[in-house]
């Protein structure tokens, strides 16, 4: 079910002049129902929107520190609406 | 209770309202998601049974094919609709009817229930007293949910029996065969609204900021609920908040009850019980939907003909070891937890946030006021059978 105007989909670039080697969390709007296992797991990266749609928190760069945490959302989401891009050199790959 | 015959074969004539099925449905779905791995019978008009995770998910995503038309099996269906949006809706009148009520149930709308789930949680422990034993299903877990939800809609939480005997005619009596049932589900809905009305035209004058109010000011694509939808929703909220969210917390309460050191390190590590919630909504799951067949359609190799009915056992998905390791074990401590208890695709629990949130708080107060309980073996734990499985009778003793 998509949210027509919903920001934090896939087509939302990160700005450029980030660190080369940041991984980011990014939703897929179309996939997220809500279920919120990953706000809970890492609120510091995901909030929720009116609806109660995982919404990414700024432009969704994980620091090293929260990189553990972010992969466990991915992992536990019910939807598989979750990834972790890489900055692998073949493009966005699913580290978690 | 029905005099239903008993089953011959799990595979080719189940019955999910077997006493087999309540006490201990387990090993019947390891065995299918075995051999089968979609059970069918020809019990109510003809149902399938899909037991693995990766086939219910897919039955869940297509809504081409797997209507919500129907979404409880029942021996003899009513041959009036009685639509309770969104949950009984299809694309594309679910999207509209679901974002209406989306913002009542997102964790920001649910936070200030903390305290009145903790409020009715520890009143409940209050009553109990110190007892040597008690029966934790009839004096605690029970009236959790009912009591929030009323709290919710802005209704008397001590009509708690009233509620809880529409869902009892709703989720299992009208379920078995007996020839009125369609007739009996009939006049329950209309119970239900007229005990609704006087609510919702008070709150339509003067609003207020429980969900009934919430009700009257949502819109359906720009316009106001039709009658049937509004008090239809109503209907589904009392209910589906209800004895689901009961099974979940005496669920957990029985697996502490049976496992000790479980018991004791949730005790030890109150931080653990979101968790530990988690696992026990996996192991425990106490939900299983329906769907109605639109359309001809084949599931893994298995032929479903349009008119039969589909159970999405998302409690027998979530212990397919495909998707889980150890599925069959409880680790409270499981870290990775994809689990589909409030179910997949469009139709996800509305009520998840507050029921995670009240089964959470149970189990702390629980565990904060009685840390030391066992099943108190002089008497029997009974489950439900059916749609929603869970302890309706869990004798438990203390200290």
């Amino acid at each position: 079910m998509a949210i027509e105007g919903r920001a934090n989909d896939e087509r939302h670039q990160p700005p450029s002049g980030q660190s080369p080697a940041a991984m980011r969390l990014v939703v897929n709007g179309d996939k997220c129902q809500g279920h919120n296992r990953c706000h809970v797991l890492v609120p510091e990266l995901i909030a929720v929107d009116d609806l109660g749609f995982a919404q990414v928190k700024g432009d969704g760069v994980v620091p090293a520190p929260l990189v553990e945490k972010a992969k466990l959302a991915v992992r536990n989401c019910p939807e598989f609406a979750l990834r972790l891009t890489s900055p692998a050199a073949s493009g966005e790959g699913d580290p978690a | 209770m029905s005099k239903r015959p008993p089953v011959t074969d799990w595979a080719t004539d189940f019955d999910h309202m077997d006493p087999q099925w309540a006490r201990d449905p387990f090993p019947i779905w390891d065995e299918l998601r075995e051999k089968c791995p979609i059970a069918h019978t020809d019990r109510f008009g003809g149902v399938h049974l899909p037991t693995k995770l990766a086939d219910i998910r897919d039955i869940a995503y297509d809504t081409e094919h797997f209507s919500s038309k129907r979404i409880v099996v029942r021996e003899n269906p009513p041959n009036v609709p009685l639509p309770s949006p969104p949950i009984s809706s299809d694309p594309p009148h679910h999207k509209p009817s679901r974002m209406a009520l989306l913002p009542a149930f997102t964790p920001q709308a649910i936070e200030p229930y903390i305290p009145v789930t903790r409020r009715i949680a520890n009143e409940l422990l209050d009553a109990l007293g110190t007892p040597e034993s008690c029966d934790a299903a009839l004096s605690y877990t029970q009236h959790i949910p009912v009591r929030v939800i009323a709290n919710m809609l802005g209704i008397p939480e001590s009509e708690g029996d009233r509620f809880r005997r529409w869902i009892h005619i709703f989720l299992e009596d009208t379920i078995h065969d007996d020839q009125d049932s369609a007739a009996r589900l009939v006049a329950v809905s209309a119970e239900m609204d007229d005990y609704f009305r006087p609510f919702a035209e008070a709150r339509r004058d003067n609003p207020g900021n429980d969900l009934i109010s919430f009700m009257t000011k949502a819109r359906f694509n720009g316009k106001e609920l039709s009658q049937r939808h509004f008090y239809g929703t109503l209907r589904l909220i009392l209910i589906a908040g209800i004895d689901t969210t009961w099974s979940a917390i005496g669920s957990s309460l029985w697996h502490l009850a049976t496992h000790p050191e479980d018991r004791r390190r949730l005790v030890a590590e109150p931080q653990l019980i979101p968790t530990a919630v988690e696992e026990f909504l996996r192991a425990y799951s106490p939900v299983t939907m329906a769907r109605l067949v639109a359309k001809d359609v084949t599931v893994s190799g298995c032929p479903m003909k349009a008119g039969e009915m589909v159970l999405l056992p998302f409690p027998a998905g979530n212990r397919d070891p495909a998707a889980f390791p150890d599925a069959d074990k409880v680790i409270i401590d499981r870290q990775e937890n994809r689990h589909a208890a409030f179910g997949l695709g469009i139709h996800r629990c509305i009520g998840s946030n507050l029921a995670r949130m009240e089964i959470q708080v149970a189990i702390e107060e629980w565990l904060k006021r009685f840390p030391d309980f066992s099943l108190d073996e002089r008497e029997a734990v009974h489950w439900s059978p059916g749609p929603v499985r869970g302890p309706r009778r869990l004798p438990l003793r203390i200290g």
